[in-house]
Formats: structure tokens, sequence, C-alpha cells
């Protein structure tokens, strides 16, 4: 049976604002909520709804990160995934380095189907899914928002800048999931108790035997400039007045 | 000198304004001779435009079936094959860049420089990362490609005044078959385009229902404007995907940006941080969306709207 391989990245949670450090060194993140990136659930939650529907066996969820990863591996075991491996690597991690620690996984597992997100809400990269695809050799459909298989092959529409585009790439594929693939499912108490008992393999990122190339470096963290303090006005005349003093109406 | 390849965006016929904001970002590297690569099934009209523009040194054409539609599978290998010469690719940070680029910088071998927002030098750029609440300096090692997406926002478009020789090139390399085209669903309208437009009119959850949402097309019909919409307002089916504005929707930076009945999460602010003049209607006075907007009117936007509609005449 197919198996279907899901990358899960350790992220600070949306909800946080965060801030960067006075001395310019990075951002703070002692003591911040640690989350599974959302993209990831929704990619989970595809792979499950696959696997539901009888078209999948297991699921392999795949985090490169620190040791404390295993939080957000275990949270999807609870969601559903049947095996976890983390892939022990603390520090800055390049695009490059994920994707190649990943197709080091891929060529173990052999997966037909990886899921990853469209991008880790942390460093907005946008990188792993399609970078994964070019060192395996195989399809890339980016920014999912439906997903079918059909046979050997998966049919996948995505969502692009000019509204929704539709291709059919041969298995095995890698693909990325939007926000509207699906709504990936809240995990239930019973389930957390469960995933305790799955089995999480830690392998250290050095055994890979990959170079970590260290190509790019961040020299300096700054602040976005701040906006200048606006006006409140009090009613629709107000605000056309202001419109047509900036020249933006006339 | 520094050599950068341009990848450039189109739809078959004509190039994609974001093309042009490349040139600008290529041209802020110094010393740098730019060039455009157009990769389609016809080239010829698209390579034109692109050898118009000012601050273009050459354009590159590669004629060939498989371009017709933007496959980054396809297209990637014949970009790599063509950056041999160039120590610098750069793509737009569209859903056409963001899907290819990282693809050819995986088969160079490099990570890719995503949303390059400031040019510092020929190997420093500066990019955002948590849904732009920071700021990062990024050095390449010297001798490595550069590949990088440029953030369309950050930078105007190249404009015209150039007449750069185009020249045809065959790449030598196999083309995968694993990737075909199926269809593509494409909102026809007059409306001004989202990423390029002057002002943008964009509407949030509380609109409520998609008919109620005609009320922000009616607006910004009046107002010359694009349409947006947040995320909740798209997943909600109220407005197409292709009008979320926000992290991971599109990215403007308009004279004007009217946010009507969008409570200003930090993932859509993101996406209007460059905006000229941000104006906010909600009726919540707490909203988020009132710490950065310019001009903010507190009051319920089914009254309001309406009346901004009249008195515009
Ligand atoms: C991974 C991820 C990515 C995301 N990416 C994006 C993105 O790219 N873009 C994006 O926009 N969001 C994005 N979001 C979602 C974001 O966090 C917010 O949920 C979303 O922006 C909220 O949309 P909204 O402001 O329309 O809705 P709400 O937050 O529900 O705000 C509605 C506002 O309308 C006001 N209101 C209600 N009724 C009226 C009325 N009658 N008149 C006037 N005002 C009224 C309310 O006071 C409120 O402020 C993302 C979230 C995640 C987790
Ligand atoms: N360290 C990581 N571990 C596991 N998956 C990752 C990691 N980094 C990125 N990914 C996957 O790749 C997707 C895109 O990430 P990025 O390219 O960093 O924006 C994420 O949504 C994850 O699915």
């Amino acid at each position: 049976m197919r198996k279907i391989m899901v990358g899960v990245k350790r992220v600070v949670d949306y909800n946080v604002r965060v801030r960067v450090k006075p001395d310019n060194s990075g951002v703070v993140l002692d003591g911040v909520k640690m989350s599974v990136n959302p993209f990831d659930e929704i990619a989970l939650e595809e792979a499950l709804r696959i696997r539901e529907r009888g078209e999948a066996g297991e699921i392999v969820a795949v985090c490169i990160g620190p040791d404390d990863a295993q939080q957000q591996l275990r949270t999807a075991l609870a969601m559903g995934a049947d095996r976890a491996i983390l892939v022990k690597h603390d520090g800055l991690l390049e695009p490059i380095t994920v994707a190649r620690a990943l197709k080091a996984v891929a060529d173990r597992e052999s997966p037909e189907i990886i899921i990853l997100g469209k991008q880790a809400i942390d460093d907005d990269n946008s990188q792993a899914t399609q970078m994964l695809a070019a060192l395996l050799d195989r399809p890339q459909v980016t920014c999912a928002s439906k997903v079918e298989i059909k046979g050997q092959t998966l049919v996948v529409t995505r969502e692009v800048d000019a509204g929704l585009e539709t291709l059919e790439v041969d298995l095995p594929a890698v693909i990325s999931a939007d926000l509207r693939l699906n709504e990936p499912r809240y995990v239930k108490l019973p389930d957390i108790m469960k995933a305790k008992k799955k089995p999480l393999d830690v392998i250290e990122f050095a055994s890979l035997g990959l170079a970590d190339p260290g190509q790019l470096k961040i020299t300096h963290y700054e602040p976005p400039k701040a906006r200048a303090k606006g006006i409140m006005v009090k009613d629709v005349a107000e605000l056309l007045a202001a419109l047509k003093t900036k020249g933006l109406v006339s | 000198m520094t050599q950068i390849l341009i990848v450039a965006e189109h739809d078959g016929t004509k190039l994609n304004p974001s093309t042009a904001r490349c040139v600008t970002a290529a041209r802020q590297v110094p010393d740098a001779k730019v060039t455009v690569a157009v990769l389609a099934a016809a080239p010829e009209a698209i390579a034109a435009e692109a050898a118009s523009l000012a601050g273009v040194d050459a354009v590159l054409t590669v004629a060939h079936p498989a371009n017709a539609q933007p496959l980054a599978a396809v297209l990637a290998p014949q970009i790599v094959a063509l950056a041999a010469d160039y120590s610098h690719v750069f793509g737009p940070s569209t859903s056409f860049g963001k899907d290819v680029m990282p693809r050819v910088a995986a088969l160079l071998g490099v990570s890719q420089i995503s949303d390059l927002m400031a040019v510092d030098g020929s190997h420093q750029f500066k990019r955002p990362i948590y849904a732009g609440n920071a700021i990062v300096t990024v050095v390449a090692t010297a001798g490595q490609k550069v590949v990088a997406t440029v953030r369309t926002a950050s930078f105007d478009a190249a404009g015209p005044g150039g007449s750069a020789p185009v020249t045809a090139a065959s790449p030598n390399v196999a083309l995968p078959t694993h990737t075909r085209f199926v269809s593509k669903a494409e909102a026809k309208s007059d409306r001004p385009d989202l990423q390029t437009a002057a002002k943008v009119v964009s509407g949030g959850r509380a609109l409520a229902s998609a008919e109620n949402f005609k009320l922000v097309f009616g607006l910004a019909e009046k107002m010359g404007a694009a349409v947006g919409a947040s995320r909740a307002a798209v997943d909600a089916g109220y407005a197409p995907n292709e009008l979320q504005v926000g992290q991971t929707g599109k990215i403007i930076a308009p004279q004007l940006y009217l946010a009507i009945g969008i409570s200003g999460a930090i993932q859509h602010l993101t996406g209007i941080k460059d905006a000229k003049t941000i104006v906010a209607i909600n009726k919540d006075a707490e909203a988020p969306i009132f710490e950065v907007a310019d001009i903010g009117l507190v009051g319920d936007l089914f009254q309001v709207v309406p009346e901004l509609e009249k008195l515009l005449g």
C-alpha cells in the first residue's frame, strides 16, 4: 500500500507577534509558544483523508529540528500519523539543507506521495517542496487546493496569482498544501494518549552524511519600519475630505 | 562584473509587470549586466517587450513547445543550463517565481534568497521573515551563485527606453514528461490588477456573504480600484482565492489601500505594509487595523460604504 510522507516543522505559533532582540542578533524565542507549522497540519490532514479513502497505507511524519520538536511530532501522531522521524539538528537550517535531509529520509522510506506545507511561517521561505522535488527528480505541485489520485497519477489543482491551475503528475510526486486544501481536525485527548505509544525515531543529522553548507549567513535582524501615526475621522464626509487632501479621490 | 539572469514571467503573449520590477532590483546590484530570459512556445513578442525595458542589457529567448505553460519541472533544467554564465539568477516572488526558482536553486545546489526586498551589495540583501515582523540581512558566500526571488512590492517597475539585443538560445537538456498541464481557471475581469493597481479596496469577514461582498466590488469600481480580500473572506467563499492579500496571499504596495471590515491580523498586515496610505473602516475601535491605518473611521460598513459610494458621485 502506498506510503505518504509529510513534513512537520516546529515553528513559533502563528498568534505570536514576533519581536527582534534589542541587540539585533535574532528574534525573541524564549518562552514563546511553539506549534506545528499551520500548513503542515493541512498537509497531514490531506494525507489522513487519502488514507481514510483507502488510497494510502502508512503515513510518516518527518521533522528536521531540535529535540524539542518531538512535541510537534507527537501532535502529528495524535492527529493520526502512524510513525514519526526526527532528524536532530540544532540551530539555523538553510532551505537546501532541509531539502537534502528530507531527500535522505525519502530515499530510505520511498514514499509515493510527499506532502509538505506551502511555506513555513517562521522563515517564509517557500522552498522545501520545490527543492525536494528537484533533488528527487520528481514532479512538484505547489499550493495545492485539491488533490485527487487517479491510478499512478495525481490530479492537483493549485492556487496561482491568476486563479486556479490544474496539473497532472506521475507518482511519486511532491506537493505542497495551501490554505484551502482542507480544514485540519482537532486532536482529541484519547488520541494524545495513543500517540505516546506510536513509534518516534530520532536520528542525528550528522548520520545522514550530508554537508551543512552554510552558504547564506544572517548577519543582522531589525524590526520593520514603523508607520507614522494616523488620524481618526468621525464620518464619511471627513473621510472623503482627507482622501481629497491626499489627492486619492477627485 | 556581475552577470544577472532574470527569468521573465509572462502569460504566453505578454510580459508580466513583475519582470520589470526584477529589473529594477537587479540594477541596484553594483556593476551588474542584466539579461532577461524568456522561455515560451513563441517568445518573440515577449522578448521585444523585455528588450525595451530601461536597464536591460540583453534578452535571451528559448522557444520550445514544452514552454507553452509555465511548468516548474520543465523550465528549471533549461534555466539551470542558461545560468552557467551568470553569477545571479533572479525571478519574481509571484506564484510563478515561487514555484520555479527554488527548483532552479536546488539544481544549482544553493539555497534561494526568498522575497529579496533590498540590495545592499552584490552578495548582501534584505528580506522579511515572520510575516514581516523582522527584516534580516542575508549574506551569500562569494563565488556561489545567488538565486533570489524579488519581492515585487519593494521595487518600482523599470520603465521603457531600452533597446537590448535579443538572442535565441537552445539549451541542450532533457525535459521531463512527468508533469502535464491540464487546465487553468482564470477570472477574466476588466478590473485593475490587484498586484499593480494604484488603489485597492479590500473586504473581510464582516461582509458576511458573497452577495454583500458586491458592496466591495461596487465601491472599487467607483474608485477605479482593484479588489482584495482577507483570508477569512476567501475561506468563506465571499471572494475568489486570487484576491487574498497577506503573508500567504499577495503582497501589494498601492497608493491607497482601503480595508473594509478587516481586523488587521499580522498575516494580513504583512501584505499591505508598503501601501502609501491605508484607510480602515471597522466598527470596532480597538481593531488592530487602526494601529497601521493612516486614516481610520469607526463605523458600520453597511452604512459607511453605501454612503461613501453615494458621495463619490
Ligand atoms: C498560516 C496562516 C496564514 C494566513 N494568511 C493570511 C493571509 O495571507 N491573509 C489574510 O488576510 N489572513 C491570513 N491569515 C488569517 C489571519 O490570521 C486572520 O484570521 C484573517 O486575516 C482575518 O480576516 P478578517 O480580518 O476578514 O476577519 P476578522 O478577524 O474576523 O475581522 C472582521 C472584522 O470586521 C469587523 N466588523 C464586523 N462587522 C462589521 C461591520 N458591520 N462594519 C464594520 N466592521 C465590521 C470586526 O470588528 C472585525 O475587526 C492566515 C492565518 C494563518 C494561520
Ligand atoms: N525543518 C523542517 N522539518 C520538516 N519539514 C520542513 C522543515 N522545513 C520545512 N519543512 C517543510 O517544507 C514546507 C515549506 O517550508 P519552507 O520551504 O521552509 O517555507 C513546510 O511547510 C514543511 O512541510
